[in-house]
């Protein structure tokens, strides 16, 4: 493989790591609620936001982080219980259109708090760039990867291990069944949206350095997550692993070899030639309507 | 057959029937609204925002046959919104198309791009859909700001006048009538195919669309109709407001305006024409109250839509027609 080659697979891989995780933040709300949440992107803003805000304020990394990802589940959990809950029998549309409420209320929020200036967040280790096989990786790259690597495995231990987690993928097979056997399924949602919060303000946290980060960062990254989301095969974890990487890839190679005005629509005719084509998405399942 | 006898009481009651009927009747209304609105219009600001609500109405009432009637989301309909005001823009200027000309092939072509990709597009459902529709939205957003040679690129382009046969439309009070009448055209359109049997086909597939099936309906077929009818109508308004404002930017094509425009006719009500029209009102009107909170106009705006949509997730019209409906004896 080329040096070119490897540069923009690891950006692709880099951006592609990010999506993924706002992609799972997608299919774990769709799952206990049958919605989508176009907040999301307002999660992974707040967790930057508020990250680089208590680093510039002298809290050391190691306490800015976790707390900026407790700042927005926090914001998260109240929405849920202010916004969603009261509308949960309302139909998709107006939860959709809920949501859009709940997100230009957080961006005005956020814009009023943090100014509309750009903020900045100090890489977690080196900023020096790693020369392998003559491409330049940033070792804020391998936080990034590894950071959602092990978000992503301790997301499947979570559903695979413990009650709560079992609890929610029931009821993301079957509401009314998991309700029937005594599952709180409004705890569910609850806890989907804090979940899914945190997962957001980890990307948002990890792609900061990277990327500037301003009150309007969600509603790219919000977009980017849905279409991942949809690609992998919406409510699909590995879908939306899958998704999130492979759009970062389509964007990273686009970018690099095609143009980089046009990465993101390349990226996004891909991804509807593969909805025409299997309308689930790539591990979504084969789903038949019933009448 | 005359009916001769006919007495001047049953002339009355039909009549009354006539004028009770939403086609009709409701049609009546709102052109008392437009032609006595201006009683109320102050000065040129107020005008603007009238002929601003006249406009994204017609959005509305194309947008709300795709999504209230026919039950198909579309979140990329400011695509075809900025191709109606490019396509004319461009005609206009860049090939010397007379305005009057330009506004019809550009909406043209633009039912034309709607009919190719809503083909493959309709047949997706829900979210894919909504994903689909929004993926193409952006890809128009992208070209328009990507090839600058032809579209200014970001910084958008100067758009001719309007142009009837010499005689330049401008000024605010032409234009109201002009968007007010255009306005009623589209609403009257809408009522009467609402009430054709292709509308009653249209509600059928929104209620199953494999039950209207069976009853021989040809749901894809239809679905197409409207999406092109719908889009259509959005690129009137389109090219309308390009010509209007004089200048067109990529922001028209922008995800947000799509989201904005699905708003408006959720927020005034799904399946109600009228409901898209006072949508439209409103969440244009809104914002220009909401101006003077300045830097809290965002988050205003956003929390009156979580508000509302708790409070009545049928929309304004419907909730208000039903609280109406209950209090009669």
């Amino acid at each position: 493989m080329s040096s070119a080659w490897l540069q923009f697979v690891a950006s692709g891989l880099t951006a592609g790591a990010i999506y993924a995780l706002v992609a799972l933040g997608f299919s774990i709300i769709y799952n206990a609620s049958g919605a989508i949440n176009f907040a999301q992107g307002e999660f992974v803003m707040i967790g930057g936001m508020s990250a680089a805000t208590m680093w510039a304020a002298g809290l050391p990394l190691s306490f800015a982080l976790p707390l900026a990802v407790g700042a927005a589940v926090l914001v998260a959990l109240v929405v849920e219980k202010l916004a969603i809950e009261p509308a949960r029998h309302a139909g998709t549309v107006t939860l959709i259109i809920i949501t859009i409420g709940v997100s230009l209320f957080l961006r005005g929020l956020a814009q009023l708090v943090w100014g509309k200036g750009v903020h900045r967040l100090p890489a977690f280790s080196s900023e020096q760039p790693i020369e392998f096989m003559g491409a330049t990786l940033l070792p804020q790259s391998l936080w990034v990867l590894a950071g959602a690597g092990v978000a992503v495995a301790a997301l499947s231990a979570f559903y695979g291990r413990t009650l709560m987690g079992k609890a929610m993928l029931a009821t993301s097979y079957n509401r009314l069944a998991a309700q029937l056997a005594g599952i709180n399924t409004r705890g569910v949602l609850f806890a989907s949206f804090g979940l899914a919060a945190a997962l957001g303000a980890l990307a948002g946290v990890l792609i900061a350095p990277i990327a500037f980060t301003s009150y309007d960062t969600g509603i790219m990254l919000g977009l980017k997550g849905f279409a991942a989301a949809m690609l992998g095969g919406l409510g699909s974890f590995g879908g939306a692993v899958l998704g999130g990487l492979v759009l970062g890839l389509l964007e990273g190679l686009g970018a690099g070899f095609v143009s980089s005005a046009y990465k993101d629509a390349i990226a996004f005719v891909v991804i509807l030639a593969v909805l025409f084509l299997m309308p689930g998405g790539l591990l979504g399942a084969r789903s038949s309507d019933r009448v | 057959m005359a009916p001769a006898a006919a007495t001047a009481s049953e002339a009355r009651a039909g009549v009354r029937h006539w004028a009770a009927h939403p086609r009709s009747g409701g049609t009546l209304v709102l052109a008392a609204v437009i032609a006595l609105a201006p009683l109320v219009l102050a000065n040129n600001y107020s005008y603007e925002v009238a002929i601003q609500v006249a406009l994204n109405a017609i959005v509305c009432v194309g947008l709300n046959l795709l999504i209230g009637y026919a039950g198909q989301i579309s979140l990329g309909h400011a695509g075809f919104f900025a191709l109606g005001g490019y396509g004319s823009a461009i005609l206009a200027s860049r090939y010397g198309v007379p305005v009057w000309l330009s506004i019809p092939l550009a909406c043209a072509a633009v039912a034309l791009l709607a009919l190719v990709i809503g083909r493959p597009t309709l047949r997706l459902k829900g979210h894919t859909l909504a994903m689909a529709t929004l993926g193409l939205g952006i890809i128009v957003s992208i070209v328009l700001t990507t090839e600058d040679k032809i579209t200014g690129g970001p910084d958008g382009m100067a758009v001719p006048p309007l142009a009837l046969f010499g005689w330049i439309v401008q000024g605010e009070r032409v234009w109201y009538w002009l968007a007010g009448g255009m306005l009623l055209l589209a609403v009257w359109l809408a009522l009467n195919l609402i009430e054709s049997p292709s509308g009653r086909a249209l509600r059928a597939l929104h209620g199953s669309e494999v039950a209207a099936e069976t009853l021989g309906i040809p749901s894809a077929r239809y679905k197409l109709q409207v999406f092109v009818l719908s889009a259509v109508f959005t690129a009137v308004a389109g090219a309308l407001t390009a010509h209007y404002a004089g200048f067109i930017t990529p922001a028209k094509s922008s995800f947000m305006h799509s989201v904005e425009l699905v708003i408006m006719v959720v927020f005034g009500g799904m399946a109600s024409v009228f409901g898209a029209v006072v949508g439209a009102a409103v969440l244009t009107i809104l914002p220009q109250f909401l101006t003077v909170l300045k830097d809290y106009e965002m988050m205003v705006f956003g929390a009156v839509l979580v508000g509302t949509m708790s409070f009545f997730p049928q929309g304004i019209v419907p909730s208000v027609g039903r609280w109406w409906a209950r209090r009669q004896p």
